[in-house]
């Protein structure tokens, strides 16, 4: 549990941060969402105090953050940038292994450690522990990124737009090994991203920012239904906002009882892809079914065009 | 005979038909200086004007033939022969055969007993030992060796010469004559050379490094310190000597514990403190380069996973930085191993003094006693710092 009370920063006479709260659930992923220059970053980055806040706290478990030395602080929290910062003259296993090395792990634990993660990140050990990270494609380092700060068993994954230098298709992947590993390790994760579609595939809820302030703290149903500013609403996308709010439902959740025509659905898609595929086969229901192939309901047009009304 | 007999018959001079550039350049020019300018000089002693012998007046018959059949393969194998190995392996064999018709022709027109004259080897003997290293270099360059097999291949040239030298396979030749004469001197003032040379060079590491981070981490310093020593730079190092000359005497006169400690206006701490001003600006300027080039995601990820200030600049910024300032101390160093010779003309010693008194007595073989060690160690220092400069540069591929 993570517990903003009052955060400020100032630079000089501008207010980069201005006295925002949050409480951030403990097993949750939170995505801190605004432009650039909103401060989403600078909020991400006084967490772990990588920039100390000019007045308010922060709470980890209840503890003040300003309890211990920074460095000893940053060392039980992850953390990942964009363009994933690895040391270019270290393997990808010494890498891997910086903070079990600061914290004085023994070489066996950590060793074993980075094994489990290099296969948690399906890199092959045997190929990769001893690579250099240039001989490693874009995606690849994204990973070993990923599983660096996650070597030490943090309690907490801060993440400053994570995924923002990868293409759509590695992207895609990369949202869904870091709901896996969220779903694995149990991490708490912060993550600050622009985009807001990434934002809403991610996070139990979301922090939508705006020249320092946070405009609305909730979760992705509640941004888009009844958005607390007009900034909120513009930014959560007028357009297509009954699209998102299908997207964020699956088929599972959304399956009713009763025998169906149709093609045959995975519970675990969404419903805005269900809608795309009736639309594109002229069918008026689906039938849906989980990873054991067994049938567990239905889904009509009318059933999915319900859920995306406010 | 039929048309296609012939064409399917590979003649024997289809791998010889192109001839190379390089090749005819330094043949041309060692030819040209066999037959034109004399092997050898013979001078009745060291002070008067020598006579020029060729290669064929000064050895037997066998020994002349055999010196100028190394230099005919040399010369083949410069011209036709494109395979690299095959280069170096010939280049390094007219060396030898070269070396040897040297020491040969100092034997043979030395009279037993004389110790005034003096042989000394002629222009056409320089000429081809720099055609020849010019073609070996060449060859070597096309080989691309990875850096072990460089500093390998330079300590095994320096210990066959160093081995020539100790059995006294040169010592009828000039050069080694003066040796003779000033043997302990010769130590003393390679000593003083290296001492000098490497001692301002570390203060100046000392100094430069901390500064070149200074003015990495505070922008604002970087033109004031970087001019300033651009600035010093330009001083001739003869006028730098005389500046430093009256602050230094001063201070002996004044402080007679510095004049005990040896520094004083003439001497060797104007030498070294002269040098170590002059090695700032490599330093430091290579450092700031140096840190500028590291990737500051890899920073704000040392930063942001727990390292501390020193863990970050010792294990992440200076280690990424290092090829950079390494070559930066190549630059240095090689720059000090000359202009250490300067410092002989303000009682510094070093190999200098034998240059300048051998310039003052008109004696050029005194000038070569000190001229040639110093090229040596020049030539030395720099290919082992680049060979170390490719070893540490890890992360060349991600930053061409």
């Amino acid at each position: 549990m993570i517990t903003v009370e009052n955060l400020s920063k100032l630079y000089d006479t501008t207010t980069v941060v201005d006295g925002v709260s949050l409480a951030i659930e403990r097993n949750s992923i939170t995505a801190i969402v605004g432009t650039s220059g909103s401060g989403k970053s600078t909020l991400l980055r006084m967490i772990n105090r990588l920039v100390e806040p000019s007045s308010g706290r922060v709470l980890i478990d209840g503890q003040d953050t300003r309890a211990e030395p920074a460095y000893l602080l940053r060392r039980r929290i992850g953390y990942v940038i964009q363009g994933n910062g690895l040391f270019p003259h270290r393997t990808v296993a010494e890498n891997i292994a910086t903070v079990p090395r600061l914290l004085r792990w023994d070489a066996r634990r950590i060793a074993s450690r980075v094994r489990e993660l290099l296969e948690v990140f399906q890199l092959d050990p045997a190929r990769y522990a001893e690579a250099l990270p240039h001989q490693l494609s874009g995606g690849q380092q994204q990973r070993v990124g990923v599983a660096r700060a996650l070597a030490a068993e943090p309690g907490v994954l801060l993440m400053d737009e994570p995924f923002g230098a990868l293409d759509p298709i590695i992207r895609d992947k990369a949202q869904e090994d870091l709901l896996a590993i969220q779903a694995r390790f149990g991490t708490t994760v912060v993550v600050v991203t622009h985009d807001m579609e990434e934002a809403f595939r991610l996070a139990d809820r979301v922090a939508v920012m705006s020249a320092g302030k946070v405009l609305q703290y909730d979760t992705p149903a509640v941004l888009l239904r009844q958005p607390a500013d007009p900034f909120v609403s513009r930014l959560t996308g007028l357009a297509d906002r009954a699209m998102r709010l299908l997207s964020l439902v699956t088929a599972g959740e959304a399956a009713l009882p009763g025998a169906a025509e149709g093609p045959t659905v995975a519970a675990s898609v969404s419903l805005r892809e269900v809608l795309s595929q009736l639309l594109w086969c002229g069918a008026q229901s689906a039938r849906v079914v989980d990873e054991r192939g067994v049938v567990c309901g239905r889904l009509t047009v009318e059933a999915i065009l319900a859920r995306g009304r406010p | 005979m039929s048309a296609s007999v012939l064409s399917g018959a590979r003649p024997l001079w289809a791998g010889v038909r192109r001839v190379d550039a390089l090749g005819t350049v330094l043949v041309a020019a060692g030819a040209a200086a066999l037959l034109l300018l004399p092997f050898v000089v013979f001078k009745a002693n060291r002070i008067v004007p020598g006579e020029g012998r060729a290669l064929s007046e000064v050895l037997p018959a066998w020994g002349a033939l055999g010196c100028e059949a190394a230099l005919a393969l040399a010369a083949v194998a410069a011209l036709w022969i494109s395979a690299a190995r095959l280069r170096l392996a010939c280049a390094l064999l007219a060396v030898v055969a070269v070396s040897l018709a040297a020491a040969a022709a100092g034997d043979a027109l030395t009279p037993p007993g004389n110790v005034v004259v003096r042989i000394a080897p002629g222009a056409a003997f320089w000429v081809l030992m720099v055609c020849l290293g010019l073609l070996a270099t060449d060859a070597t360059t096309r080989l691309r060796p990875g850096p072990a097999l460089r500093v390998l291949f330079l300590a095994a040239t320096l210990a066959v010469a160093g081995l020539a030298l100790r059995y006294g396979l040169f010592d009828h030749l000039s050069v080694m004559r003066e040796y003779a004469v000033n043997a302990t001197r010769f130590a003393r003032e390679v000593q003083q050379h290296l001492k000098l040379a490497f001692g301002s060079l570390g203060a100046a590491v000392l100094v430069g490094l901390p500064l070149g981070v200074l003015c990495h981490r505070v922008p604002g310093l970087r033109p004031g310190v970087l001019g300033t020593l651009n600035v010093i730079q330009t001083i001739p190092a003869i006028a730098l000597f005389g500046i430093l000359m009256a602050p230094l005497g001063a201070l002996a006169a004044a402080v007679p514990l510095a004049d005990r400690l040896g520094i004083r206006g003439i001497g060797a701490a104007p030498a070294v403190v002269a040098l170590f001003l002059y090695s700032l600006l490599p330093i430091v300027a290579n450092t700031v380069a140096g840190l500028k080039r590291v990737s500051r995601a890899a920073v704000e990820a040392a930063h942001g996973m727990g390292m501390t200030d020193w863990q970050v600049l010792t294990g992440v910024e200076l280690l990424l930085a290092l090829p950079v300032i390494l070559t930066g101390i190549r630059v240095v160093l090689v720059q000090n191993i000359g202009m250490v010779t300067v410092a002989a003309l303000i009682g510094g010693g070093g190999l200098g003094a034998f240059v300048f008194q051998g310039i003052g007595q008109t004696a050029i073989d005194l000038v070569l006693l000190g001229a040639i060690p110093i090229v040596t160690l020049a030539f030395t220092s720099a290919l082992t710092l680049d060979a170390l400069v490719e070893v540490m540069d890890r992360v060349k591929a991600e930053n061409p």
